[in-house]
């Protein structure tokens, strides 16, 4: 789908803004993210807590204003529903009832076996020597160098993983008494360059850090906006050592070609 | 002619090549069956391998290629400043999807993946390493995906069978070409064939009711 990244109405940073996130994860994603930050046991889902958990970064985006697809609306009703089906006592046996009533959560944790495995095997995949990775062939005349020869991306850090770690940015910040409004308003593409020339100067720069200047939630979300718009873009790569560890931010694009695709792309 | 000689010449027919050279093909130029050209390309793969040049034969997508070997990437790298533009995960998970499911739809995707794959089945046509081969006996004739020879060079591998297994097998049998529609004259969307304009908004569209007359 090609979204014409900034429109007009974005320019002038009246919210709502919208950031598309079909190039990011979806529910499933967050699902597994939550599951796995809370060291749940995937056969046996504490449906509640994670529909509470689920919820909250449903609620967080939505305050981002980003664009949350329609999917993930339909699992928080899945959720709710399997845990009100949980609520309900199980029939006793009745008659013929030779079938014993299936754990509603079934269906959902078939679902995210099946997905998880793809994401192993797509992870698999890559671990091999990969063309133009390790491997190269000759490059006929004429013909432009391979592309997709993957970096290894086992380290890359998640949709939420950011949202995450940008929750603790807001949280570190002073409350806000009534909101200033600052005079200079800087947008969104302002802040992608002040980005991009950091990143630039010093290779990468730890997630926090890029927040360090910002003293308003407004920027501290303008912020926020313009890294995953770059990511979108795949201007910048973040990677995580470890898992819920510090995310380092880098861009693969040189100064200049950057420069040019910001301008391009970037009204 | 002597083995010596027709390695030789095997020697050079791959090395003139842009993309693997195939068995069929090297039987055509030399009218030489394929057992026995299967014997000597293994023979002169060990070769290669024995006396560690900086290249070797490597079968990779049904057919045979130089390449050069992994320790050298580093080197390597640095003489062509080569910038790899990765692909995002969920496009690197589609693909994967894509790769052991085929021949697939979009919605058996998306009904995997949980999310709108629209977008991504986009950009993996767009690198050419996946492609479309049909379209399915349905209402709605959705198109069908599968992975191109593009993606077995890029990762590597012989063939299909050779994609690593996936844990806990179950339900992934070999593919089924059931109910698949080959497109009106053979290979009418070309590996390499450039995405018109209106086809990428007929990927994007899933209401798109007759997919036929834009192709």
């Amino acid at each position: 789908m090609e979204s014409t990244p900034f429109t007009p109405e974005l320019e002038q940073l009246e919210l709502p803004l919208k950031v598309k996130l079909e190039s990011f994860e979806g529910p499933l994603d967050l699902l597994l993210f939550l599951i796995k930050k809370s060291e749940i046991d995937i056969y046996d889902i504490p449906i509640a807590v994670i529909t509470q958990q689920y919820l909250e970064y449903l609620e967080m985006m939505k305050n981002l204003n980003l664009d949350v697809a329609g999917e993930f609306l339909l699992m928080a009703a899945t959720l709710l529903h399997i845990k009100s089906k949980m609520l309900l006592p199980t029939r006793e046996e009745e008659g013929e009832g030779e079938k014993e009533e299936e754990d509603p959560r079934a269906e959902l944790m078939r679902r995210l076996l099946e997905y998880q495995r793809f994401k192993e095997a797509a992870l698999e995949l890559t671990k091999g020597p990969m063309l133009d990775r390790e491997v190269f062939i000759r490059n006929f005349f004429g013909e432009k160098p391979l592309e997709g020869g993957e970096e290894d991306l086992s380290g890359e850090a998640s949709l939420f993983e950011l949202l995450e770690a940008m929750k603790k940015v807001l949280q570190g910040l002073p409350p806000e008494d009534f909101q200033e409004i600052s005079v200079e308003h800087l947008n969104i593409k302002d802040k992608i360059l002040q980005i991009m020339e950091r990143l630039w100067e010093v290779e990468s720069v730890a997630f926090p850090e890029l927040f360090t200047s910002s003293t308003s939630r407004r920027e501290v979300v303008l912020t926020f906006l313009a890294l995953l718009e770059l990511l979108r873009l795949r201007m910048i790569r973040v990677y995580q050592a470890e898992s819920f560890g510090t995310i380092r931010i880098f861009s693969p694009v040189e100064r200049e070609e950057g420069r040019k695709t910001i301008e391009e792309r970037i009204m | 002619m002597e083995e010596a000689q027709l390695k030789a010449v095997l020697e050079g027919l791959i090395f003139v090549s842009e993309s693997p050279l195939t068995l069929d093909r090297m039987k055509e130029v030399l009218g030489i069956n394929k057992r026995d050209l299967q014997r000597l390309l293994s023979e002169m793969m060990e070769e290669y391998r024995k006396s560690e040049r900086g290249f070797h034969i490597m079968e990779v997508a049904e057919g045979f290629q130089f390449r050069t070997r992994p320790e050298h990437a580093d080197w390597i790298k640095k003489l062509k400043r080569v910038k790899t533009t990765a692909l995002s995960q969920p496009a690197l998970e589609t693909l994967a999807i894509v790769a052991y499911r085929q021949p697939v739809v979009r919605m058996d995707i998306e009904k995997i993946r949980g999310v709108d794959s629209g977008g991504v089945l986009h950009t993996l046509l767009e690198k050419k390493l996946i492609k479309i081969i049909g379209k399915k006996d349905v209402p709605g004739k959705p198109l069908v995906y599968g992975t191109s020879r593009k993606f077995m060079e890029v990762f590597g591998l012989k063939d299909l069978s050779q994609l690593p297994t996936l844990k806990d097998l179950e339900g992934l049998g070999p593919p089924s070409a059931e109910g698949i529609m080959p497109l009106e004259g053979e290979g009418a969307v070309e590996e390499g064939a450039k995405i018109e304009p209106n086809q990428e908004a007929m990927i994007d569209e899933p209401s798109s009711e007759d997919p036929e007359d834009t192709i």
